[in-house]
């Protein structure tokens, strides 16, 4: 039978990692199992476009198995729950696997109900999410129903996916409303649990100056603790209030629900703690998590679930050959970052090292930190590679898992 | 390095004020380092989330978030913000003398 390696999730990190296990590894040697609990795969950096017309939901939806290699064995269930000592994983209609490896995939959860106020009056009316599907179709019809008024982008707190995406939101609705001939009529505010536009200073000082230029208003250090819908209001802990109009929150993070029920598995929000190097599990070595699903102090984005596969295949091999393994993630994270008015800038980073000026992967490539037409073009690209070579857990052509320090300015924007 | 003095000791910080070597903190000095922070007393309710920050910092290399210190400490986001009103994990970690809590990107 050879060894047992089973994936929990075929989200980003799941179904890349069982495609590059399967083109690494001999098939005759290895067998792999992948578990998720539907069909739909859905291609998240789409979302953001959802509302603004700019991209067809039914155009982000594929199979899950489809994106597989087909001698990856796909089992459709409901986790129920991991059992480390047993090395089992109890699925829906009592259905045991036991496993040799296992690696969680199950990606982040959003957890609008621990909000209060957030799911109540008003969601779905004037309040509303695009971090999943239902919900930027539904911004979409309140966005086209919109004729002015005041529009909150508001993050409740860390960790969340995408850390630029809702940055992009606002960008994207002060180019929206000028497309329309509304931008006067309409008040544009970012609030955010940080004390600047994002973590890092010399990117927060990028971003930040961009609000300023597109007249979008930047509330700091705003933890959400409560959302009236019908008042039109969020209230911060510290009893702060920012009125809305229209509210664009994105909700609480956590990880899947049976890592909560799986005893030993999670943290106190059910991501998987790992080491930041070698994302094995600290107490059980036969245990490792990848992408979203891990509680690595890294964003949680696909770029990074890209760069932790190879290490994370290469470690695997180690960890079953029982050598040591290679502790060589690096934290590394990429994103394009749209602007409006068909421009992004780009951003590359790691643990150790905040975004930088310059240019990626080496001197001559796109510009870091930067508007360019030609980022936004990397931007549109990104969708067939994510399909196409992504997925199929195929290697990116100069740009691997370390992150590049060629064509990077050490000094100030 | 930067250094403050608290209880009369001398102790390394960095330029934020949080301590760089948690050893060095002793509890007399919490008092003192709220008092500059604007809180007055140190309640019960204001120990409990110090030693449990202390704890989280051995245990975890870090000090917890907000969302994890309402989740694991006993203590309601709200009540942690009515307690620490500028920020209760900065503010926590601070007097508890442990480092800066290391946020998510």
């Amino acid at each position: 039978m050879g060894t047992h390696m089973v994936i929990l999730g075929s989200g980003t990190a799941g179904t890349m990692t069982a495609n590059r296990l399967q083109r690494t590894y001999d098939e005759r040697d290895f067998r792999i199992t992948v578990v998720d609990q539907d069909d739909d795969h859905v291609y998240q950096p789409g979302l953001l476009f959802v509302p603004f017309g700019l991209a067809q939901p039914h155009h982000l939806v594929r199979s899950r198995p489809q994106q597989l290699n087909t001698v990856v064995d796909y089992k459709q269930a409901r986790i129920e729950r991991v059992d480390l000592n047993g090395r089992t994983v109890y699925l829906g209609g009592g259905i045991r696997v036991s496993y040799d490896v296992l690696v969680v995939a199950t990606g982040a959860r959003l957890l609008p109900e621990e909000t209060e106020g957030l799911t109540g009056p008003g969601w779905g009316e004037n309040v509303f999410t695009f971090y999943d599907l239902p919900g930027a179709v539904g911004l979409r019809h309140a966005l086209e129903r919109f004729d002015g008024g005041r529009v909150v982008v508001d993050v409740a707190d860390l960790p969340l996916k995408c850390p630029v995406a809702p940055l992009e939101f606002a960008f994207l609705a002060d180019w929206y409303f000028q497309q329309r001939g509304i931008r006067d009529k309409v008040q544009l505010a970012y609030a955010t649990p940080l004390d600047a536009a994002f973590t890092k200073p010399v990117a927060a000082k990028a971003l930040g100056g961009l609000l300023a230029d597109k007249g979008i208003e930047l509330v700091t250090e705003f933890t959400l603790g409560e959302v009236d819908g019908p008042g039109g209001r969020l209230a911060s802990y510290d009893e702060r209030e920012v009125p809305f109009d229209l509210a664009v929150v994105v909700p609480l993070h956590g990880g899947a629900e049976y890592v909560g029920r799986s005893e030993g598995l999670g943290d106190e929000l059910d991501f998987v703690p790992v080491d930041p190097h070698t994302l094995q599990h600290p107490e059980h070595p036969e245990v490792f998590a990848i992408g979203d699903a891990s509680g690595l102090p890294a964003s949680k984005a696909g770029s990074v679930a890209h760069f932790e596969g190879e290490v994370l295949v290469h470690n695997i091999g180690r960890f079953l050959a029982g050598q040591p393994l290679d502790a060589s993630f690096d934290g590394h994270a990429n994103c394009f970052v749209e602007t409006g008015f068909h421009k992004a800038l780009l951003i590359d980073f790691n643990y150790d090292t905040e975004p930088l000026p310059g240019h990626f992967p080496g001197p001559l490539g796109l510009p870091l930190l930067k508007e360019s037409h030609a980022n936004h073009l990397g931007k549109l690209a990104f969708e067939w590679l994510y399909w196409h070579s992504l997925l199929p857990g195929r290697e990116l052509p100069g740009i691997g898992s370390a992150m590049p320090e060629r064509g990077k300015r050490r000094a100030h924007a | 390095m930067p250094t403050a003095t608290y209880d009369g000791t001398p102790v390394p910080v960095d330029d934020e004020g949080f301590f760089t070597d948690p050893g060095r903190w002793t509890e007399p000095m919490a008092e003192q380092i709220a008092k500059e922070l604007g809180i007055d007393t140190l309640t019960d309710r204001h120990w409990t989330v110090i030693r449990f920050m202390r704890i989280q910092y051995v245990e975890k290399g870090t000090g917890p978030t907000v969302r994890v210190l309402g989740k694991t400490s006993g203590v309601s986001v709200k009540e942690l913000y009515q307690l620490f009103p500028k920020g209760p994990a900065k503010t926590a970690a601070k007097i508890a003398g442990i480092p800066k809590p290391r946020g998510c990107i």
